[in-house]
């Protein structure tokens, strides 16, 4: 079995899997239960000054009957006494000793960052994680994303910080920006040992339409919150990317934001991840998650014959490119398995109305529809032909797919709801390889 | 209302629905199941072309006086085909995912939450659905006031024209009121759709019968078209020995006595019942009686079960309920002991066995109730009002359908029948729907 183990920027791990500082690291109790379930670590809810918190602060997205698809909250950082906090970080440091403990802070003066660092580390956390990304209330106060979003206060800030500690400091950041770099940079001019992203999103969750209120409610009103879960893993990824491609930035990375089950954490362990950070899936699922997580993993790295995660950090990096240097050449077609068909003609209306007008009902005849569109006639002989009805198997609701028409969009295989029915086939052509920047290189774009 | 209330004690209280109204949950996590198929198989499978997959986006969507509004308008009786059609050989039946073994998605159950709900919103809010155009002075007869006539009084009050629905019966609303099976619908919401109708504007004579109160030439001279909406007949007989005998019930009879009747009860001393039959309304009584009695409840069938009318999954039910089928047994007399019912004589291919009964129960038809009748327009040889594909008869002003055109079908033909003549009377006017 692979090994899971990581060491991100001197802080041991069993594995890449660590709890978000966020509701579900909030106390000692809660992170004892957590390792015990099998996280590898956890980030402890931001500590500072503490604040007092609203209610409700929590607001979801449903999409057609799917919970929480994107989630969002307006809750602060710990309301519970600083004293505390610390004792429970000893206690848990005490009794899971190999399981890696980094305290997030967030608090405005050189003194107050010089004392709080101090405290964390007679705590014994294996690391500090710098918390300039929350973009509602502690914002409006001067400290998280408001740090985060002024490269050159992130970078100030970070250098206190470089000052006193004497363990490794991640420096999380928020998403709410023109470039990722901008930031990303300048946490490494100002010494960090690694990043982690993304904070929260800057988001309104919905309008409660008969009070006029924006959700989530707090009486007769509401504010923008911090937006997470699996509906933000797209925008979470690319930013990660980004930086992990990034020459000037070089430092390890804990990926954050909507990652949900093992599939997730690979795709951003892939993308240059060292750990992962998981929030909203355990607010939706609990710390259980984390089981199918590590088991996947393994059975993934063993699949693939790599023997520990190190090896597929930033596997994916080296294929990930711009779009000029993408082969205008390559070229994949849509097929419908008429065995598994269900004749929902999903596919049908998305390729008619949200693409390319190439995929028919079976009530359209084949040759009839040639024979008046002069265009398909042309092209016709371009690519291998298959007839559509040696695809219908006598089921009237199949449809069939133009193939000199389609420009292997890929959204009909998005939209079929039956698991590998309509599939993308990949056609082989003569002229070979060929990008935009290739064109541009030869004249001819 | 222009009927007498239903008594309070009625058989079919007792009964439970085998498909109850969903809450808000149930319904929201059945309508978010739905795929939304393009040119759904659904709508295809319904005689009324309800666009199945749009009304249940709208539940999933909270309009639910939209939703109820898809299913109405082309159905005015949306709410009770919600509860009466066998949607397991039609709609549901048809459904995309029987293709991919996921359960089809209970689309009867949705269509009664959206139109329950629809109606809801009607009262809460004050506003109609739907309303009236001004009158256009245009009068039309219908002649009984049954699903067929219901939806084309329906669809032509709506259209501004003097719909006059003549019923027979003090009750409107045909089998719904009278036949259906009442873990399906019962009489008080049959006749809760009806009111919905008539307060269209759809005007009802209770209690007055062609040929007794009034004939076609009268209504021919009063009315610019007629439609007949006759239904079916009184149960057909057997014809054998001992059928005078108290104790032997014509099935719509009985059923009607379940549904309609003040304080009806079936006596304790039923042991056993004999139900000469094998179609749905067969099927319906025995499903009914095995419900409400703890006597032995036998379908008694001439043919095998490959060939019944029944539906087979109302037969499955049926059995649940320990409805058991003799097959192949021809009724030849019923067995008579100082004046009761005491068995049925049938020939099986082993020869004669008298079925032990107390009760015999005839649903073996009923009869074609237009051969009576003098309605100026031709009959094929099975006794069935002969229209075109729009519901005109052989006259030019008299339209027909429901089940005196097809022998007897669901309620969503009749609907359909129903809104499709009104629709050929308005053009036929010029005038537009």
């Amino acid at each position: 079995m692979a090994d899971l183990s990581v060491n991100m920027c001197g802080i041991q791990s069993p594995n890449p899997f660590w709890l978000a500082s966020a509701p579900p690291a909030n106390t000692g109790e809660q992170i004892m239960r957590a390792f015990d379930a099998g996280w590898g670590g956890a980030v402890w809810k931001t500590l500072g000054t503490p604040i007092v918190n609203v209610s409700s602060r929590f607001g979801s997205i449903d999409y057609d009957g799917a919970k929480v698809v994107g989630f969002n909250n307006i809750e602060l950082i710990t309301d519970r006494p600083l004293d505390v906090n610390f004792k429970e970080i000893a206690e848990v440091k005490k009794r899971y000793p190999k399981h890696a403990v980094i305290v997030s802070l967030m608090v405005e003066t050189k003194e107050e960052w010089r004392d709080i660092i101090k405290r964390s580390e007679d705590a014994g956390a294996d690391g500090l994680e710098l918390n300039f990304g929350c973009p509602h209330g502690m914002c409006e106060r001067g400290m998280g994303s408001s740090v985060g979003q002024e490269p050159a206060v992130l970078e100030r800030i970070t250098s206190w910080v470089m000052e006193y500690a004497n363990i490794p400091v991640l420096v999380k950041l928020t998403p709410n920006i023109g470039d990722i770099l901008d930031p990303g940079r300048a946490a490494v001019r100002g010494g960090a040992s690694g990043l982690s992203l993304i904070n929260t999103i800057k988001s309104v969750m919905g309008v409660d339409l008969d009070r006029m209120v924006p959700l989530p409610r707090v009486g007769d009103a509401s504010t923008n919150g911090g937006y997470c879960g699996p509906a933000v893993k797209p925008i979470a990824m690319h930013m990660v990317a980004a930086l992990a491609r990034d020459k000037e930035v070089g430092i390890p990375i804990s990926g954050i934001g909507g990652i949900s089950n093992w599939r997730d954490a690979a795709e951003f362990i892939a993308l240059g991840s060292t750990t992962v950070q998981v929030c909203t899936a355990v607010m939706h699922h609990g710390y259980r998650i984390v089981e199918d997580m590590i088991d996947g993993l393994s059975q993934f790295l063993d699949e693939k014959g790599m023997t520990s995660v190190e090896q597929l950090i930033g596997h994916a990096i080296p294929n990930y490119k711009e779009w000029g240097q993408l082969d205008l050449n390559y070229r994949v077609i849509a097929e419908i398995n008429p065995e598994t068909c269900i004749g929902c003609q999903l596919c049908y209306v998305a390729c008619q109305d949200g693409a390319h007008q190439c995929i028919h009902l079976a009530s359209t005849d084949c040759d009839a529809y040639h024979g008046v569109h002069d265009h398909a006639q042309s092209v016709r002989t371009k690519w291998p032909s298959v007839r559509h009805d040696e695809l219908h198997d006598g089921k009237p609701r199949v449809p069939w797919v133009d193939i000199d028409e389609c420009v292997g969009c890929n959204l009909c295989e998005l939209v079929c709801p039956v698991p590998g029915c309509i599939t993308m086939k990949e056609i082989a052509n003569p002229a070979g390889p060929e990008s935009w920047n290739d064109r541009v290189a030869k004249g001819l774009a | 209302m222009s009927w007498s209330p239903l008594p309070t004690d009625r058989l079919e209280q007792g009964f439970k629905d085998k498909r109850p109204l969903y809450t808000r949950a149930e319904a929201l996590v059945e309508a978010n199941r739905c795929l939304y198929c393009h040119d759904a198989p659904c709508i295809k499978a319904c005689a009324t072309g309800i666009d199945i997959p749009h009304f249940i986006k709208q539940i999933a969507h909270d309009n639910l006086p939209g939703a109820a509004k898809t299913i109405l308008s082309v159905n005015m009786l949306g709410a009770s085909c919600a509860q009466v059609c066998p949607v397991e050989v039609m709609c549901v039946g048809d459904c995309v995912f029987n293709d991919l073994n996921e359960t089809p998605i209970n689309i009867g159950r949705l269509q009664r939450y959206a139109t329950t709900e629809g109606l809801k919103y009607e009262n809460t809010s004050g506003r109609r659905l739907f309303t009236a155009k001004p009158a256009n002075g245009k009068k039309v007869a219908l002649i009984g006031a049954g699903p067929a006539s219901l939806a084309c009084a329906a669809y032509l009050a709506l259209a501004g024209v003097k719909a006059s629905i003549f019923e027979r019966d003090p009750l409107p609303g045909g089998l719904n009121t009278t036949g259906v099976a009442p873990y399906k619908l019962k009489a008080d919401e049959s006749l809760d759709e009806v009111q919905w109708i008539l307060d269209h504007g759809v005007e009802l004579h209770g209690g007055k019968a062609l040929g007794r109160d009034f004939n076609m030439s009268d209504l021919l001279d009063e009315y610019d078209a007629v439609f007949l909406g006759l239904g079916l007949g009184a149960d057909h007989h057997l014809g054998i020995p001992g059928e005078q005998t108290p104790g032997v019930w014509g099935a719509t009879a009985l059923i009607r006595a379940i549904k309609n009747e003040a304080g009806f009860k079936v006596p304790a001393e039923i042991k056993q019942v004999a139900i000469v039959g094998a179609g749905n309304t067969a099927i319906d009584i025995a499903h009914e009686l095995a419900e409400i009695t703890s006597a032995q409840i036998s379908m008694v069938y001439r043919r095998s079960e490959s060939d019944m009318s029944g539906y087979a999954h109302e037969m499955a039910h049926a059995r649940q309920v320990d409805v058991r089928l003799v097959e192949n047994a021809r009724p030849l007399a019923i067995e008579v002991s100082a004046g009761k019912v005491t068995g049925l004589r049938v020939a099986l291919r082993s020869g004669e066995e008298v079925l032990p009964c107390q009760w015999v129960v005839q649903a073996i038809g009923q009869e074609r109730i237009a051969t009576q009748l003098d309605l100026s327009v031709d009959l094929d040889e099975k006794g069935r009002v002969k229209v075109n594909e729009f519901g005109l008869t052989s006259h030019d002003r008299i339209y027909a359908g429901g089940d005196c055109i097809n022998g007897g079908k669901e309620v969503v033909n009749a609907a359909a029948d129903g809104r499709e003549s009104a629709f050929a009377m308005l053009k036929s006017w010029g005038l537009e729907a």
